[in-house]
């Protein structure tokens, strides 16, 4: 078993005595660093002291001390702990350099921060809102922005709970009476701002050939109703012949406002909102958000709780990766079939998770400091028939009626092709980052819960292509399934929960962030806490969303039919990318 | 002609030809044909769009109804089926996608979000269902409904077929259907319907 490297010491204060100071609030951790000397510092940490990965953006309003707040966490991709830095601003003047030359991958975080908590990124090449849309008031995540239906700061709402007089909320706020629209607004005279925007961040519009003809490029639009967009997704393309000259990935259309329901919300009720964020891979969210808090309550969670876990979020992992194939294959034109095969398997893993948790999709499972109930009785003798017997023949059967076949090779070899270097770049995570030749994997580079305990490859492929792509997800079924028949031979009995079960939980102030391999990449949770009952801050590291800022530098040269293969390949969830 | 009496239309039938004729109305043979062939829109907002894609694969197969012919154009579809949360930017895109489907056309809202914003319903960029928008034939209540749920809701959507008459339905009225309005993306989203509404409001204050 390969250890992760340790980390040299660090000390970022000696390195740049002015502008750096350590953040000594108290639960926080991390460094400081004065806003003209950000892309410095970050330079130095990138080329210094090793921090290539910038995993995380996330803004934070502090309405009290009437400052923003942006939070990075940058890790190295050999492994070990991460590093977080902050830059603080005054809320009404909220501008921060962006880091878009030192870490691309922070293009879209950006973008998301810009659009939901209005902090503007000096020197950001295309900073538009990304999940609202042009013409949208205000940025929603300010803590004073109070949405149509706005009822009270937390919950539970004094009108629902403990009286019980509940009501509808368009019967108790009118449809427009909370939204805020700006003094010159006049309706009948409205102009939706439509797309210029977004077509004018496409790279050039003109050519003239060797002739001397002049020819218009064409702009294509995919989406945000088409069957290979996984969704609501749109993409939005500039052709020359058939040849991307530039894409733009144009998301949005399924943004639930996870984060502002999760401030209002309190701890618990959030883990069934995490359930909707990856629908595929519920458990892995759950695991990902529990990891978050009991790190800020500071609690341990049970052996048998913390084996029955890993089970359940390698059981995810190996239903979404089974139904990633076979979408993928859909997209590349073997229409359903191979789906067929991968959903009839997806479906036993489904049944597991009705009879431990209730629900085939939406689990629930996880609490904090343990789980919602034990493994019903026989339970443990399915998932053994299944991880021993039924999948690792069926992942055998597909790998060879699919692998090799020559349709799936011409289109797949060579083609998309996102090297080490790039994948690093923009943040990639996932099976993404490790078919780029990257074996970065949090359950190995920095291990949580008892993922130390098993024996398991991290799977990586060299080339970085699609097809590396799609059989990576092959590899980490197999490794899966090694994770599953160790752990359910080696599960003892005991307790499953620390403590008794509660509804509220005390979470004492300050900030953690707690990140999992998911199926899809790295699952982050930031959270941070002010001692209430509720997250004052609660945000997410989609890897879905983050994943595709590579998107549009990998399709650019290929042909409009690659794009759709391009995209299986990287596996998104709308439900995580919009959140 | 009643439902009840379509089988016993009260007309004989000579015994040499009772093996190959029978006597129906045209209501009953048109809806037997729509409601056995449904083609539904290739339509996924959500998590509710993974369970549709359950059941139409081949533990559930709602093909066994006449429905496995999804298509990915709105000109060629009968049913929409919204299967998840309709958010704000997405409503002007589900309207055109709705106006661009011929007659007759049914809209299945599956699951709590499409029913009735769900447990998004509080956000600022959800709409609190699909029925804010579009008329829904058929609620499907679930998070997300179970693949049986859906066939539940399919078949009601089918007896809801048989009920109908050629002479009654709006789509054989005389003159044009008129298009549902499509929203505007504003400040917030605006229905076209409320904008004398908040032109009075901006006025008095």
């Amino acid at each position: 078993m390969v250890t992760p490297a340790q980390a040299p010491t660090l000390d970022l204060v000696t390195r740049f005595p002015e502008g750096v100071v350590a953040d000594e609030r108290e639960g926080y951790e991390g460094y400081l660093v004065a806003a003209d000397k950000l892309v410095e510092v970050a330079t130095a940490l990138r080329d210094e002291f090793g921090f290539d990965y910038l995993s995380s953006v996330s803004g934070v309003d502090y309405i009290a001390e009437e400052m923003l707040e942006v939070v990075y966490h940058a890790y190295k991709t050999i492994g070990g702990p991460g590093l977080v830095f902050k830059v603080q601003v005054a809320r009404k003047k909220a501008e921060v350099p962006s880091l878009m030359d030192v870490y691309p991958g922070v293009d879209f975080q950006e973008r998301e921060a810009w659009d939901l908590m209005g902090i503007n990124f000096l020197g950001h090449p295309d900073l538009r809102r990304i999940l609202l849309w042009e013409g949208f008031e205000g940025h929603p995540l300010r803590k004073d922005w109070k949405e149509a239906y706005y009822e009270a700061d937390v919950k539970p709402f004094k009108s629902r709970w403990p009286e019980g007089n509940f009501f509808r909320s368009e019967e108790k706020a009118t449809y427009q009476a909370n939204v805020q629209y700006p003094d010159k607004f006049d309706p009948e005279k409205w102009v939706p701002e439509g797309e210029d925007a977004l077509y004018g961040a496409l790279a050039k519009y003109e050519d003239v050939d060797n002739t001397g003809l002049k020819t218009d490029h064409i702009t294509i639009n995919l989406g945000p109703q088409h069957p290979s967009t996984h969704g609501v997704f749109r993409i939005a393309t500039i052709l020359d012949g058939e040849t991307i000259v530039s894409l733009k990935p144009v998301m949005g259309y399924l943004h639930r406002n996870h984060e502002k329901i999760g401030e209002r919300n309190t701890y618990l009720q959030n883990m069934p909102f995490t359930d909707r964020l990856d629908y595929l891979s519920s458990m892995s969210n759950n695991f990902g958000y529990a990891l978050a808090v009991e790190k800020l309550m500071n609690i341990e969670v049970p052996e048998r709780a913390e084996y029955i876990r890993v089970i359940m979020a390698e059981m995810t992992r190996v239903q979404n990766h089974l139904f990633a194939i076979g979408m993928f294959l859909n997209d590349i034109g073997a229409f359903f079939t191979p789906s067929l095969y991968a959903i009839e398997e997806r479906e036993l893993v489904l049944d597991i998770f009705e009879i431990v948790s209730g629900s085939r999709m939406m689990c629930n499972y996880f609490r904090f400091g343990g789980l919602a109930r034990d493994l019903p009785a026989g339970s443990l003798e399915m998932i053994k028939g299944l991880a021993f017997e039924r999948l690792p023949r069926r992942v055998d059967e597909m790998d060879r009626f699919l692998s090799d076949n020559e349709i799936l090779r011409s289109r797949c070899v060579g083609q998309g092709v996102l090297s080490a270097e790039d994948a690093i770049k923009y943040a990639a995570a996932g099976p993404m980052l490790r078919a780029s030749g990257v074996p970065y994997d949090i359950r190995r580079a920095d291990p949580y819960s008892i993922y130390d305990r098993f024996d398991f490859d991290v799977a990586v492929r060299y080339n970085g292509d699609i097809y590396d792509r799609y059989i990576i997800r092959m590899d980490e079924i197999r490794q899966s399934l090694r994770i599953i028949q160790q752990a359910v031979e080696q599960i003892p009995e005991g307790p499953i929960q620390t403590g008794k079960p509660q509804y509220q939980v005390r979470v004492p102030a300050g900030e953690a962030y707690g990140r999992v391999e998911g199926p899809k990449g790295e699952l982050g949770f930031y959270v941070v806490s002010d001692g209430k009952p509720n997250p004052y801050r609660y945000h997410v590291r989609a890897p879905s969303f983050i994943n595709l800022t590579a998107f549009g530098p990998m399709c650019t040269g290929l042909k409009i039919a690659d794009v759709v293969a391009v995209l299986g390949s990287i596996d998104i969830v709308l439900g995580e990318t919009d959140r | 002609m009643e439902n009840k009496d379509l089988n016993s239309p009260g007309y004989e039938i000579p015994d040499d030809i009772k093996g190959s004729v029978s006597i129906t109305s045209i209501d009953r043979i048109y809806n037997w044909g729509r409601r056995s062939s449904i083609w539904p829109l290739m339509f996924g907002l959500a998590c509710c769009a993974i369970e549709m894609i359950c059941t139409a694969a081949s533990r559930y197969d709602f093909s066994r109804f006449g429905m496995e012919v999804m298509r990915p154009s709105p000109r060629q579809a009968d049913m929409m089926l919204v299967s998840g949360t309709v958010t704000k930017k997405m409503a002007p895109t589900i309207v055109r996608l709705y106006n661009q489907m011929p007659e007759p056309k049914y809209v299945v809202a599956m699951g709590a979000c499409a029913s009735g914003g769900g447990p998004f319903k509080e956000g600022y960029s959800v709409v609190s269902g699909v029925d804010k928008l579009i008329p829904v034939d058929v609620y499907i209540p679930g998070c997300p409904p179970t693949p049986q749920a859906l066939i539940n809701g399919l078949i009601k959507l089918q007896e809801l077929i048989d009920t109908q008459s050629i002479k009654k339905v709006r789509w054989y009225q005389k003159g044009e259907l008129a298009a549902v309005p499509i929203p505007i993306l504003g400040p917030d989203l605006i229905y076209q319907r409320d904008i004398p509404a908040i032109s009075d409001a901006k006025k008095e204050a």
